[in-house]
């Protein structure tokens, strides 16, 4: 499943990314690795970003960037 | 001795050196605000030291040129001591750092900053634990509030006297033999980095330290290139991903040994979010906090203008009494000399202080990348980013902090359309013209007509722009700050530090410029002046006489409204101009050739060619604008 697909309000674990290295390197640093469980907090309107709680931590993602994060729900 | 101060964005960093050394770093709650280096000097123990806070990174792979500089400055003999300060409320993710700084091997302190925070988030954090299972001291603190400063500090100047290095984190067995393979052939390689932390960052793959290693000794290659493809085949990833899975592997290992995650207290803070980020009512609060901020601005700026430019005419009037003969050389400096000074007490700083005060509260609240984050999409559509509006609402107040903030922005493409379109964003000098002018004799829905318009042809630049440049940069990633009460002293402070940037900087600018314009008057040289500019005055069907005061707007805005008057021989412009001219006019001073500060400020931030590619492109602009505005003026009048 795709991040961006993810339910509201539901864990998930990121298990990898695909696309390009600038991407993932960003994502890890802002503690969003593989393994780490994440949830989908909200969506901004008219394909606005999606707003992701890693562990306490509020992380704004484009959607064509969670649209290329593969998690699994816990 | 010297201490650097490290941490990711956010931490808190740069408000505890702020702490330390009264104020020198820009604070802000919005993630990477602090992007050079700054020094001072504080006194420990009886000596004084030097604190340097680097930019806040949130690892330090050298993938970007400040993490590369961070670890060059980390590694080379001057520093002393390392303080890695810590949220204590997200201490997993500021951990893998922490783990990354250990590898570097050099004497350093954990500063476990936000206390508080983690407190009200219901995490307890067993700090003895931790300071064993990293071998490094820790000391507790909460910087806002001043707590902890000094433990920290004189723990720092222990350490540092002692030159006590850490103990190194201990990967895997197979990655540590890996590690220790290719240390041997780095025995007698001369690099700022001790052999450890060197193998790692060639296992790494950092291009840079490779070239370096491989011009001393080239036999590192081939073993580099055995281990990194058998660490592939090994675990099925590239030896960086095996690497950076190990350092957050070991750093949530920590972090759940050490912390108890209590009872979270639900407070308003948290729920802040589903009424301000609400896909609905989050916008109407965006444009009433807006609308409120500016109405405070306008109202607080027009309540001082008014009274201080009378006590200026006054002084002004008194001044000339002395003279025998008002048009001679000297009494026309005079009046010059005060113009200039009255113009930057009377006229930008009324304006200028309120406006930035509400701009650090705003700041500070942490309310600004909520607001990249509601016009993400609407920022798409003109083909940039969401953070691209923070530089925009600023814009209205004042072009120089909007380029300033476009440091905010990664990308050089995005730096560059940014800060071209926030120049054409009427900042509060030329709302004088639009209103002075245009409202004034013209009513108020045509200078709204003319915001519009503006705001439209800004739209329509940043289409063209991303067209030309086009966009590389995957999209929006953006860490959306916990909401904080702001202190009054950083709210303050800040102000300051910008307010005074303003008055040695621009203000004696103001001042020459305006001294100038009076000799070039006296000594006539403004009809060679206008005729320079004719062509340009003539296809917008402007008077002649404009020439002088456009060339002279490009000091400062303010003057293309005070000289036309001058220029044309009456301030009356309803008797002079017609409203379409009014109208060209006041539409070609909003776009053309940002102010000389802002130029300087462009050049400092983007280099001396995006200062003349944004200077053509705005003259274009402007006259394309002002001439789509006289067409349409003349239909209606």
């Amino acid at each position: 499943m795709l991040l961006l697909d993810a339910p509201k309000n539901r864990l998930v674990r990121i298990i990898r990314y695909r696309g390009g290295k600038g991407v993932g390197s960003k994502l890890r640093q802002l503690g969003l690795c593989p393994g780490r469980e994440v949830k989908i907090l909200r969506y901004a309107p008219l394909g606005g970003p999606v707003m992701v709680d890693a562990e306490g931590r509020s992380v704004a993602i484009g959607r064509g960037i969670a649209s290329r994060v593969d998690v699994e729900v816990v | 001795m010297r201490i650097a101060l490290i941490g990711q964005p956010n931490c808190g960093k740069s408000t505890l050196f702020n702490q330390v050394a009264g104020y020198k770093a820009e604070t802000g709650n919005f993630p990477g605000t602090t992007v050079t280096y700054t020094e001072s000097k504080v006194r420990v123990m009886g000596e004084v030291v030097v604190v340097v806070d680097l930019p806040g990174t949130y690892s330090l792979a050298g993938t970007n040129p400040a993490e590369r500089e961070v670890i060059k400055y980390l590694t080379s003999n001057d520093v002393d001591v390392v303080i890695n300060v810590l949220d204590a409320s997200h201490l997993s993710y500021g951990l893998t750092m922490t783990v990354e700084l250990l590898e570097l091997n050099i004497p350093m302190v954990i500063a476990l900053n936000m206390m508080d925070e983690a407190d009200r988030t219901g995490i307890r954090i067993n700090v003895e634990r931790l300071e064993g299972m990293l071998g490094t001291p820790i000391v507790p603190m909460i910087a806002s509030k001043g707590r902890g400063i000094q433990p920290l500090f004189i723990k720092a100047y222990q350490i540092g006297q002692q030159k006590r290095l850490p103990s190194q984190p201990k990967y895997s067995y197979d990655l540590e033999r890996y590690l220790e393979i290719l240390r041997h052939d780095l025995e007698h390689v001369n690099s700022h980095l001790k052999p450890r932390a060197l193998a790692i960052k060639l296992l790494e793959g950092d291009k840079e330290i490779l070239q370096d290693v491989a011009k001393q000794e080239p036999k590192v290659l081939s073993t580099l290139k055995t281990l990194h493809d058998s660490l592939k085949h090994e675990r099925g990833q590239t030896p960086e991903w095996v690497i950076n899975g190990e350092r957050s592997g070991l750093a949530d290992n920590l972090a759940k040994a050490v912390i108890q995650q209590g009872k979270r207290h639900i407070t308003f803070r948290d729920k802040l979010d589903d009424i301000l980020l609400h896909p609905f009512f989050g916008y109407i609060f965006l444009i009433l906090i807006l609308y409120i901020f500016f109405e405070l601005v306008y109202s607080f700026g027009g309540l001082l203008e008014t009274p201080l430019m009378g006590l200026f005419t006054q002084v002004e009037t008194w001044l000339l009494s002395f003279f025998d003969n008002a048009t001679g050389f000297f009494p026309q400096i005079t009046v010059a000399l005060i113009q200039g000074v009255s113009g930057g007490v009377a006229i930008v700083l009324p304006y200028l202080v309120p406006f930035l005060i509400g701009l650090g509260i705003l700041e500070d609240v942490g309310y600004l990348p909520r607001v990249a984050f509601l016009m993400d999409a609407f920022m798409h559509k003109i083909g940039l980013h969401g953070k691209s509006i923070v530089p925009f609402i600023l814009g209205f107040g004042c072009n120089v902090p909007a380029i300033m903030s476009t440091r905010i922005l990664e990308d050089k493409r995005e730096r560059f359309i940014s800060a071209a379109l926030s120049t054409m964003v009427p900042c509060a000098a030329r709302l004088s013209v639009v209103f002075g002018l245009v409202a004034f004799y013209l009513g108020p829905v045509v200078a709204l007509a003319i915001y519009l318009f503006n705001m439209f042809v800004i739209a329509l630049t940043a289409r063209i722009l991303s067209r030309i440049v086009p966009d590389e940069s995957p999209g929006l990633i953006l860490e959306m700050p916990v909401y904080r009460i702001p202190t009054g002293r950083t709210v303050f402070n800040k102000a300051w530090w910008r307010i005074r940037e303003f008055i040695v900087e621009a203000w004696p600018l103001l001042i020459v410029g305006s001294v100038l314009l009076a000799i070039l008057n006296y000594i006539n040289v403004a009809q060679y002046m206008n005729a320079l500019v004719r062509p340009l005055s003539w296809i917008l069907g402007l008077p002649n006489e404009v020439g002088v005061p456009l060339i002279f707007g490009i000091l400062r805005k303010e003057l293309s409204l005070v000289m036309l008057g001058q220029a044309l021989g009456s301030m009356e412009f309803g008797d002079v101009l017609t409203p379409v001219q009014m109208i060209t006019y006041a539409v070609f001073v909003v776009f053309y050739i940002p102010c000389l500060a802002t130029m300087v400020v462009i050049r400092k931030e983007l280099g001396g060619k995006m200062m003349w590619q944004i200077v053509g492109m705005t003259t274009l602009i402007a006259t394309l604008a002002g001439l789509l505005a006289r067409g349409v003026a003349e239909m209606v009048f």
